[in-house]
């Protein structure tokens, strides 16, 4: 077992410091013991529980981050994502259970860990009334970096986020997918250990999503550890290695995305359409035809292994819809399935 | 907390003034000739000829200056702890992206107030200069009165700091101003002794923090007898200066790491 992970085990609670329970936590969690057992854990969290007041926003969640992977959380709004990765950033206390972020206990070491941390937080943060070279300047002082280091960081990392010829322009009137850019370009400046990226693509036009998705595949590429949450599932299907899906502070299912479609989905999945306000009364014809059916307020969703067997099918029942579509699962199943509503609502 | 921490926010302040600095050094000359002018010279021609000119043994002018840099560091300090504070809270979030990083709340604030006090430094050093163009004073008088105008200004950095720190939005930053920093400015001995004031308002002025460094900016730059002890003044001035950090600090964590 890698010293890291020791340090981690330590820091993170007394009681586990006997080392025959030392394979415990992962085998507790299925999906994380393949590369568990590879790489040390960069982020380790049991129990991990966030409080507002009365309301709980984290509910006793347990994960493990691996070195080099893309980790992700999928949920919807209000999940508690943004709670819990501003409890691994060091910026919020945990209210309960036990977090380990390298190795430190972010309520003693936070300083420590934010030195190796990058973050890309939910609502860009940047200093509007500087240009985009002083943002990453100002930033890079912040880690104690001398100018001469930043100016050569910054330079490459304009050219990893496409700005270059931004430069010196003030930051206010860059576009959406230009600012989140440079939000990341920023968290880069101390070459950290672990980025961290709360919803990168929110609010950003489909071509600007692809760039930004195309950047972060290559920090992946590189090795660089990333933590990504995200309500979108194409983006956590694109980006992550595995992802907890997490819904009201909980996590629901966690493992690598075709894992986790093979396990709660069928592999195809046939949607229909059928008049306003008859969706149900119409399914109900539908019994038998698919291995589960779900009914949404406006269209049906059948599961199955083969949409175009199941089509010939409901035209052999008789119905006709008003639209057809036939496609392969993907993590909204998932989520559907997992809790019986849909991701974006 | 490492001293290190807060002196790079400090220079993150001055990198930021950089960019914003031509409005408030346009004040920091304009203001200072503006009211010397007017209150000084304009007004002060008539308090010498009238009964000011035996009660006072000065001229106006010279009584005026040095108070006047005390109230201009209360707005300088205030002023850069209200909006500002404000906009690295809520508006900007400027105060959000620093903690992202090794720096934190401790080094943030007194990063904070380290930079109003450069921001004080030049404000009333300007205004020294100014006083000495007037011939209200000579330049060693009016450089003497640097230092407890600092303090002043400081005194209102923290405090002011702490108050914005719990303000939901803006609407409590003009009140302030309106019901705490004008009359203060108006009544605490700044334009005229406060003995001056009907007698029940006369304790009042007597502690509020402007009294404080009016006092002991006339006094050091004009050598005139001190109406409290200035030990008394300074200890009351770096109290504030410490109480409002204190503060602050336990606010902004309340409030940022939350
Ligand atoms: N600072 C806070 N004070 C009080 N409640 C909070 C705070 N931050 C989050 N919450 C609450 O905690 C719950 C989880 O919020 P969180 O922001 O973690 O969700 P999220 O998964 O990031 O959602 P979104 O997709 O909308 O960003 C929500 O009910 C939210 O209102
Ligand atoms: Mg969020």
């Amino acid at each position: 077992m890698p010293a890291i992970v020791q340090g981690a085990r330590v820091v993170c609670s007394g009681a586990r410091l006997n080392p025959d329970e030392d394979e415990l936590p992962n085998n507790l969690h299925p999906g994380t013991s393949v590369n568990g057992s590879m790489s040390s854990s960069l982020v380790e969290a049991r129990g991990l529980t966030k409080y507002f007041d009365e309301l709980v926003a984290v509910d006793g969640i347990d994960f493990d981050v691996a070195e080099g992977e893309a980790f992700g959380f999928l949920g919807p709004n209000g999940a508690g994502k943004s709670s819990t990765m501003r409890m691994i950033g060091a910026v919020s206390p945990v209210t309960a259970g036990t977090l380990a972020v390298l190795g430190m206990d972010p309520a003693v070491d936070g300083p420590k860990i934010r030195a190796r941390l990058g973050v890309v937080p939910q609502e860009d943060n940047l200093d509007q009334e500087l240009s985009v070279y002083e943002n990453l300047l100002i930033y890079g002082r912040y880690f104690g970096l001398s100018k001469n280091v930043i100016d050569e960081r910054a330079a490459e990392l304009l050219q990893f986020a496409q700005l270059e010829d931004r430069r010196d322009s003030p930051v206010e009137p860059l576009s959406g997918g230009m600012k989140r850019r440079l939000t990341i370009a920023r968290g880069l400046i101390n070459q950290p250990d672990l980025l961290l990226l709360d919803e990168p693509t929110t609010g950003l036009d489909p071509q600007a999503r692809h760039l930004l998705w195309d950047r972060l595949y290559r920090l992946k590429q590189q090795g660089v550890t990333l933590i990504i949450t995200t309500h979108y599932m194409d983006e956590a299907e694109q980006l992550c290695d595995r992802l907890v899906i997490m819904d009201k502070g909980n996590i629901a299912a966690e493992g690598a995305p075709r894992d986790l479609i093979e396990r709660y989905s069928t592999r195809e999945v046939l949607e229909l359409r059928f008049p306003v306000g008859t969706q149900a009364v119409n399914a109900a014809r539908l019994d038998g035809i698919a291995k589960k059916t779900e009914v949404l307020p406006d269209r049906v969703l059948l599961y199955t292994d083969d949409a175009d067997f199941a089509h010939t099918k409901v035209l052999e029942v008789g119905l006709i819809p008003e639209s057809t579509v036939s496609r392969r699962s993907t993590l909204e199943d998932v989520f559907l399935r997992l809790t019986g509503r849909s991701l974006v609502d | 907390m490492t001293i290190a921490g807060s002196l790079r926010v400090v220079e993150a302040g001055a990198r930021v003034y950089r960019r914003t600095w031509r409005g408030s050094v346009i004040s920091t000359f304009l203001n200072p000739t503006l009211y010397l002018l007017a209150m000084g010279i304009g007004l002060g021609e008539l308090v010498d000829n009238g009964t000011g000119g035996t009660s006072l043994d000065i001229p106006y002018l010279t009584f005026l200056a040095p108070g006047l840099m005390a109230a201009a560091a209360m707005q300088t300090g205030a002023g850069d702890a209200a909006y500002p504070v404000m906009a690295g809270i809520k508006w900007r979030k400027t105060y959000e992206a620093t903690l992202a990083t090794p720096i934190g709340v401790p080094e943030l604030l007194l990063g904070h107030l380290g930079w109003v006090a450069v921001r004080l430094i030049f404000v009333t050093t300007v205004f020294a200069l100014i006083m000495t163009v007037f011939d209200a004073t000579t330049l060693t008088e009016g450089m003497s009165a640097i230092a407890p105008a600092v303090l002043t200004g400081l005194a209102f950095a923290a405090t002011v700091t702490a108050y914005t720190a719990r303000l939901k939005n803006e609407l409590g930053i003009a009140s302030m101003f309106r019901f705490a920093i004008i009359p203060m400015f108006l009544f605490s001995g700044t334009f005229f002794p406060i003995e001056q004031l009907p007698n029940y308002i006369e304790p009042l002025a007597f502690i509020t923090p402007l009294w404080h460094g009016v006092e002991l900016c006339r006094g050091l730059a004009l050598g005139q007898d001190f109406t409290v002890h200035p030990l008394v003044s300074v200890a009351y001035l770096v109290l504030l200066v410490v109480a409002g950090a204190w503060l602050a600090i336990r606010t902004l964590r309340g409030r940022l790491i939350s």
